[in-house]
């Protein structure tokens, strides 16, 4: 079979706590108002491919597409710099798409692909219900290959389908709808326990040998009867992370793993079960190769490094479900195709130039050197890694933005070049010249119906 | 040789300006019609003895901006655009082609309608771009200076505060003794201190207004000048430089000057034979679009020493009866920023000063005028130079 090479998970930094929304526990993690479910693909794989295998085959899922037609994979290819030569698909349907996608990534594994599988989701809820407060955004990323080279690989695994009106929703409405939660624990229970079971049998081992299972469905219900229904001691489940992200959806199941691989020891099973409209169920044996399986920021690192004063008004705003009155300054403009196309390796990549000639570092990269004058003399670099830091800023309190004030910054790269751009996840009150930064890819803004991806800076996290 | 220049070579015979301000009941057609008759005025001309003309403005496409409104009958109209210093480049395109002899007899002509969009502040449109810019507005982009200032030279922030604000208060104070002007309102400093903020350190009193406005000038040979004006002006120099933007690239470029500025004013200098611009220059109109800019611009344009600037504005130096007065006619503060006006607007202020008809504004016996026009931001602009005088040399 085959296994999991490199992983990456991504929390976004802002939180919204339950209280803020009107009561319960803990807080959800909530994608800023400059991030999508693509953004936050490419934060969470930018970690699984930093220093990483290359891979041939890019599998999207997710329940926010930000098209409805387009391929976002290839703006997740783009933001990651990938060679134009890999495969791409987006997946999606139903939060069972987690799993699911790792698996069939797996699958191509198994027949000697190396592919790439992001899972990324923004859960979004009708204001006052379940889904908003319970729902959370997140992404995770998983790089698959055989068995020799992983970090966990597969031993077992089943799955089952069943049509059920459980959660739904049609193109044309916001918020999904969810039947009501007894009938779908009486049809999904007996589903999941099976289809767990099935996997255990396939690895060939008992659940008292499973060091942690992840439990992941539609159903609150169900998370919490399937272990003692499928023979687990409560001792073996691992954090569902509802009281600090929240469930983030197709991400979810992918974020648990994530966040149960962090601390793994060589030798550790683990069982994971996820449901929605049937069940998939694995199991994963860790190796000698999980240390170098590791990203650079673990889950609990990124839950660590938050922001959790978000106003609910503010993020009722950024999903765009609160209107508001704009300000008085036009609309962004849509970004246009064909310059976006000629600098796709800078917008998407954020690869700038070095100059053969004199040595300096182009941003964005010019065909006239800024330095020496050389005239295409220019080689790609990608700057997406690179240390960077503060060399003066400002906050724009005029500039269009969804959480102003706009903080901007004339940002210096440790290998050299400049450039100018907004700043992003911080307060804007303890910003100072100096400070270390690092890019982070962005939805700048939506015009006419077009995403402006494109690159910012933000503290260390 | 930056330029060779034309010292001397024309004149400046007449000048119109609108009142600056919202102006509801003016189109930019209007307003055009309003600066050029004033000008044909003051030259003593009929419109059709003028040969050609130069438009600077941003808003309207193709000399049919001017041609249409005022009926010019089957001549040449250029329209120009650069940036903030468009009213200026409209200028030095009409003195060259004076001094080429192409023309006898010409005139440079500035308008904006900004207020007519109902939004805030200057807003930019490009070509179809591909979403890369920061989209920083243009208080915050030259609110970088501000800091950036204050470190180089070891200036606490709250003395630059002071220093800013007694540069819009200079300038208000000045613009409040002008009828032409946006605002004619002394500002108190606190006021002006304790403003809303806009970006950075700015505060609301530390941008320049939004506004409708026009000027123009008629320029003729030197030789002919008297024909027209009993009273002309002479163009000594006339600068203007592009930047590579290299200050947005490059980590050397530290936000305490524009390097454009410096060019266009040696450039200047060169032309009209100054060797000491802080003592030679009797008065400026500078770009204060935003107050940090007037500071860095006193030490680019050799009016202070580099770390100087802040010290002299503190010493009264540049207010109205101080030893340099900058920005006499009250600045871009109190007149706010109708882009294609305000080169114009600048100069105008320069021919009132030279004739000796500023009113209580009047420098005493100013021999050579500046003035400054920039377009951009720190680090990527455009700038322009012109220095005017009412002797010719000896």
């Amino acid at each position: 079979m085959s296994g999991i090479v490199r992983y990456g998970s991504y929390v976004p930094y802002f939180r919204l706590t339950r209280a803020a929304i009107g009561g319960g526990r803990g807080e959800r993690a909530a994608a800023s108002y400059d991030e999508d479910a693509a953004s936050m693909a490419v934060e969470a794989a930018r970690d699984a491919l930093r220093d990483g295998p290359s891979v041939d085959h890019l599998l999207f899922a997710t329940l926010a597409p930000p098209y409805a037609e387009k391929l976002d994979a290839a703006t997740v290819q783009a933001g990651l710099n990938l060679p134009k030569h890999i495969s791409a698909s987006d997946l999606g349907g139903s939060s069972r798409a987690g799993l699911n996608t790792l698996l069939l990534g797996a699958d191509l594994a198994t027949a000697g692909r190396s592919p790439l599988v992001v899972l990324s989701d923004l859960s979004v809820g009708a204001p006052g219900g379940a889904r908003e407060s319970g729902g959370g955004d997140a992404a995770a990323a998983f790089i698959l290959g055989s068995d020799d080279d992983s970090g966990a690989r597969f031993i077992g695994r089943a799955s089952c389908t069943e049509e059920l009106l459980d959660v739904w929703r049609t193109h044309d409405s916001t918020f999904p709808k969810q039947w009501e939660e007894r009938f779908g624990a009486s049809v999904m229970l007996p589903l999941l326990t099976g289809t767990l079971q099935h996997a255990l049998e396939d690895a060939g081992v008992a659940p008292d040998k499973i060091k942690t299972l992840i439990v992941d469905s539609t159903n609150v219900r169900v998370n919490r009867t399937l272990p003692a229904a499928a023979g687990f001691e409560k001792e073996q489940v691992a954090d569902d992370l509802i009281a600090t992200v929240g469930r983030a959806g197709v991400a979810h199941a992918g974020l648990l793993l994530a966040s149960v691989l962090d601390t793994a020891e060589p030798g550790d099973l683990i069982a994971i079960a996820v449901g929605a409209d049937g069940a998939d169920a694995a199991v994963l044996e860790v190796t000698d190769k999980i240390a170098a399986a590791r990203p650079k920021h673990s889950v609990a690192r990124w839950l660590e490094n938050k922001r959790n004063d978000l106003a609910y008004n503010a993020y009722l705003k950024w999903r765009g479900i609160l209107p508001f009155e704009p300000p008085r300054r036009p609309d962004p403009p849509r970004p246009a195709g064909p310059p976006m196309q000629r600098g796709e390796g800078w917008k998407y990549g954020f690869v700038g130039g070095r100059c053969t000639s004199c040595g300096s570092a182009n941003l964005p990269p010019q065909r006239v050197c800024v330095v020496c004058g050389a005239v295409d003399q220019m080689e790609d670099e990608a700057f997406a890694d690179a240390e960077c830091k503060i060399a003066t800023f400002t906050l724009d309190r005029l500039a269009y933005s969804l959480q102003p004030p706009v903080v901007a910054a004339v940002v210096d790269f440790e290998k050299g070049g400049r450039i100018n751009c907004q700043l992003t996840d911080l307060d804007p009150d303890s910003v100072a010249i100096g400070d270390e930064l690092e890019m982070t890819f962005r939805k700048m803004y939506t015009a006419e119906g077009v995403h402006n991806y494109f690159w910012k800076a933000r503290p260390l996290r | 040789m930056a330029s060779n220049g034309i010292c001397d070579r024309v004149a400046i015979v007449g000048m119109g300006c609108t009142a600056f301000g919202e102006r509801w009941d003016k189109s930019a057609g209007d307003l055009l019609i309003d600066a050029a008759n004033d000008a044909y005025q003051s030259a003593g001309v009929d419109p059709d003895q003028v040969d050609a003309y130069w438009l600077g403005t941003t808003g309207g496409t193709s000399g049919l901006t001017l041609s249409l409104p005022l009926k010019i009958q089957y001549k040449p109209v250029t329209r120009v655009e650069n940036m903030c210093a468009t009213g200026s480049e409209a200028l030095r395109n009409a003195c060259y082609a004076v001094a080429s002899g192409a023309y006898d007899l010409v005139c440079a002509i500035g308008v904006e309608k900004l207020k007519d969009s109902g939004f805030s502040g200057l807003t930019g449109g490009g070509p179809p771009s591909d979403g890369t810019e920061s989209g920083l507005t243009a208080p915050a982009n030259f609110s970088l200076l501000a800091p950036a200032y204050a470190k180089k030279y070891g200036v606490g922030e709250d003395t630059l505060k002071d220093v800013i604000s007694q540069i819009a208060y200079k300038n208000h104070f000045n613009g409040a003794q002008n009828e032409r002007a946006q605002y004619q309102k002394i500002v108190p400093i606190e006021k002006i201190k304790n403003s809303p903020k806009i970006a950075g350190m700015l505060g609301i009193f530390d941008c320049s207004g939004v506004s409708d406005g026009s000027a123009a000038a008629i320029v003729c040979r030197t030789e002919d000048a008297h024909k027209y004006s009993d009273h002309p002006i002479y163009v000594k120099a006339l600068s203007f430089v592009a930047g590579p933007a290299e200050g947005s690239m490059r980590q050397d470029y530290d936000f305490t000057t524009f390097p454009e500025v410096v060019a266009s004013a040696e450039d200047a200098y060169r032309q009209a034979g100054i060797e000491n611009a802080r003592e030679q220059i009797s008065m400026a109109e500078v770009h204060d679009c935003f107050t940090p800019t007037e500071l860095v611009l006193m030490e680019d344009l050799g009016f202070s020493e580099r770390g100087q600037a802040w010290q002299d504005t503190l010493d009264g130096r540049f207010d109205l009866d101080g030893a340099q007065p900058i920005n006499p006619d009250g600045g871009l503060k109190s007149f706010g920023h109708p882009i294609g006006a305000s080169g114009l607007r600048m100069m105008y202020e320069m021919w009132l000063q030279l004739r000796g008809e500023a009113g209580s504004r009047q420098i005493k016996d100013p021999k050579l005028g500046l003035t400054h026009n920039l377009g951009g931001a720190p680090g990527r602009c455009v700038s322009f130079v012109s220095i005017v005088g009412d002797q010719l040399a000896a």
